[in-house]
């Protein structure tokens, strides 16, 4: 227990400390930190309409991201499953393929499907399904999409191990009682899988509410996240305690959003033992 | 593709390499953006003075700017940064006096280069490229030659959505400072306010923010106007001559990147030596052959391939019409309102 409390500490606790500090005081003129004078203000500035937006924007963003993500990775999981197991774990093998490949790499590879003189396009014009080319790059739509595709294998992969634990008599018996696959799969398997569900969306939520690189490069820059927005706190507009104030804000909503889910977690187990 | 060939171009020339090793003389750190300089050019630096030569390297002035503030310049000797932050390197005692009699090579430059407003006599930075940033666009596809910066700002309804501008906070506030007739280095609250309504309702035109592709964009026909760099202009009419650049009629700002010595180094000797050494004709050719950005550096200039200049008309600018331009400076204090209104742009719907 103690080493890893030790790491915890050092890496993990102290450094949000540090940061957390520099949210406190100003920007020096060249960067840096002005420690003369204590101030609010970053805070202040961090919920101004303004800002908050781009928090919800974000939001948004992710929580779309994460529907997809579960509406896909869901009977993604349940198919393979449904495989024989050798098959099975070929088929996970598969879906973490591109983890393989650089994240900024795959996402690249959009730009080159999606932009306007992009393979899709040519598809769709020369199928004769749209004369002028679809606006399907450097917008929000994009954005999601790259989230999708790069953070999908998450929800598989939870989702998948969630179903491997789930007893199959539980569903016989269900069909055994008279109830068809959808009652049987809505009251029994979901509700039996929601702990894989939840921690997928969880991990599909986090990463994509902080990423910067897919609106970055599929967002045309246009699309701005708080990603994106502390990213040029810190390396364009050299304003190190807005970033930090902006970093703290993003985490406090994080950290609110774990708890409510592990909460929520323990209330369902209780229930369940009740 | 371009620094690959102008890499065996000059592996071809060929360099009395390993023949006349000085003595090791120590070594010096440079940082630098990367490819800015030939790749060989440690090995001939070190084949002629004795210095070893070890280059790091910078994304962005602001990268390296957050290294050595914090370290006041320690373990570097030579910095290359654009001209406000070499400016800015100077004020906070970074940058040390530059003494032109260890420099012989000076003599190479234009005397508008020692005629630099934010560094008049070039007290404690060497300029190393200039240019302009102006329009690139694709002549056969847009109709009316572009003239002015409303052109990229406001564009016509044929033009929407395919226009890039520059995201780095200087050159896309420049764009609007430019069109609104006001000084690339506005910093009242008031005027800046304005530029960002102007950006702001430019920002629904574009396709996208796009600082290092744009010229790929126009080449594959994507983009059709873009705000550019003069320089990366060339990259793109490398591939397709129909692609032109100009600088607007409300003018550019004048950018320099420049050298500067970290003042409180120990190898002032080897550090000026190297700037001497970056300051004859072969690098500054290399540079405008390679990278494509004019180099205030005569010699280089006078060497340069007349077929080059004529292919790419705005390598041939000539220097008294740079100094035309009102340079990009360090705006100091000022910087504080100009990032949150550049941040206030980037964050609009």
């Amino acid at each position: 227990m103690a080493p890893g409390l030790g790491w915890l500490v050092v890496f993990m606790v102290v450094p949000s400390l540090i940061v957390l500090v520099v949210a406190f005081f100003e920007r020096g003129v060249y960067g840096g930190v002005d420690w003369s004078a204590a101030t609010l203000g970053n805070f202040r500035r961090a919920v101004d309409p303004l800002y908050a937006t781009i928090f919800l924007d974000s939001a948004s963003v992710a929580g779309v991201a994460t529907l997809v993500a579960l509406l896909i990775g869901y009977p993604a999981a349940y198919a393979i499953t449904l495989q024989p197991p050798r098959r099975q774990t070929a088929l996970l093998f598969l879906a973490m393929l591109p983890f393989w490949t650089n994240y900024l790499i795959r996402t690249y590879a959009w730009i080159v499907l999606l932009n306007r003189e992009g393979l899709l396009n040519r598809l769709l014009i020369g199928a004769g399904l749209t004369a002028e080319p679809l606006p399907i790059l450097y917008n929000s739509f994009a954005v999601v999409l790259g989230l999708v595709y790069n953070y999908v294998p998450f929800v598989i992969l939870a989702v998948y191990s969630a179903l491997q634990r789930l007893d199959p008599s539980y569903a016989e018996a269900s069909r055994d009682l008279g109830a068809g696959p959808w009652v049987t799969f809505l009251r029994i398997t979901l509700p039996l899988t929601a702990s894989g569900v939840a921690a997928g969306a969880v991990f599909v939520f986090v990463l994509s509410i902080g990423n910067f690189v897919t609106p970055d490069l599929l967002g045309g820059g246009k699309v701005q996240m708080v990603g994106n927005l502390i990213y040029d706190q810190f390396l364009s507009a050299r304003d190190w305690p807005f970033g930090a104030a902006l970093s703290m804000v993003l985490m406090a909503v994080m950290m609110a959003l774990l708890f409510l889910n592990a909460a929520a977690a323990a209330r369902a187990r209780g229930r369940r033992h009740a | 593709m371009i620094r690959t060939v102008g890499l065996a171009v000059a592996l071809l020339i060929g360099v009395p390499a390993f023949s006349a090793v000085a003595l090791a003389e120590g070594k010096i750190v440079i940082s630098n953006w990367d490819g800015y300089m030939p790749k060989d050019l440690p090995e001939k630096f070190k084949a002629e003075t004795g210095i070893e030569l070890e280059v790091a390297v910078h994304a962005t002035n602001e990268d390296i700017m957050g290294k050595v503030v914090a370290s006041g310049g320690k373990g570097y000797d030579v910095l290359f940064v654009s001209s406000p932050f070499a400016e800015a390197l100077a004020k906070l005692g970074i940058a040390g006096k530059i003494d032109h009699a260890k420099i012989p090579n000076l003599k190479n430059l234009y005397p508008e280069a020692a005629a630099l407003k934010h560094d008049p006599g070039n007290q404690f930075s060497i300029p190393y490229a200039w240019g302009t940033t102006g329009l690139c666009y694709r002549s056969d596809i847009v109709k009316d030659a572009p003239d002015s910066w409303n052109d990229l700002l406001k564009p016509d309804e044929a033009l929407k959505g395919k226009t890039t501008m520059l995201s780095t906070d200087r050159w896309l506030m420049g764009a609007g400072e430019l069109a609104l007739g006001m000084s690339v280095n506005e910093t009242d609250p008031a005027k800046l306010e304005q530029v960002k309504t102007l950006l702001t309702d430019a920002k629904k035109t574009l396709l996208a923010y796009d600082d290092t592709t744009f010229y790929s964009k126009l080449v594959s026909g994507e983009a059709h106007l873009v705000q550019a760099w003069d320089g990366w202009c060339n990259y793109g009419i490398t591939e397709n001559d129909k692609i032109k650049y100009v600088v607007p009629k409300e003018g550019s700002d004048l950018w320099v990147d420049t050298m500067v010595v970290v003042g409180n180094s120990p190898n002032q000797e080897a550090a000026h030596k190297f700037i001497d050494y970056i300051l004859k004709p072969e690098t500054g050719k290399w540079v405008a052959e390679n990278i494509m950005y004019k180099v205030p550096n005569k010699a280089a200039m006078d060497a340069l391939d007349k077929g080059m200049l004529e292919k790419y008309p705005n390598l041939a600018y000539a220097p008294a019409d740079l100094m035309k331009y009102e340079q990009l400076r360090d705006l100091g204090d000022g910087m504080k309102t100009f990032s949150k209104v550049v941040t206030e742009v980037m964050s609009a719907k």
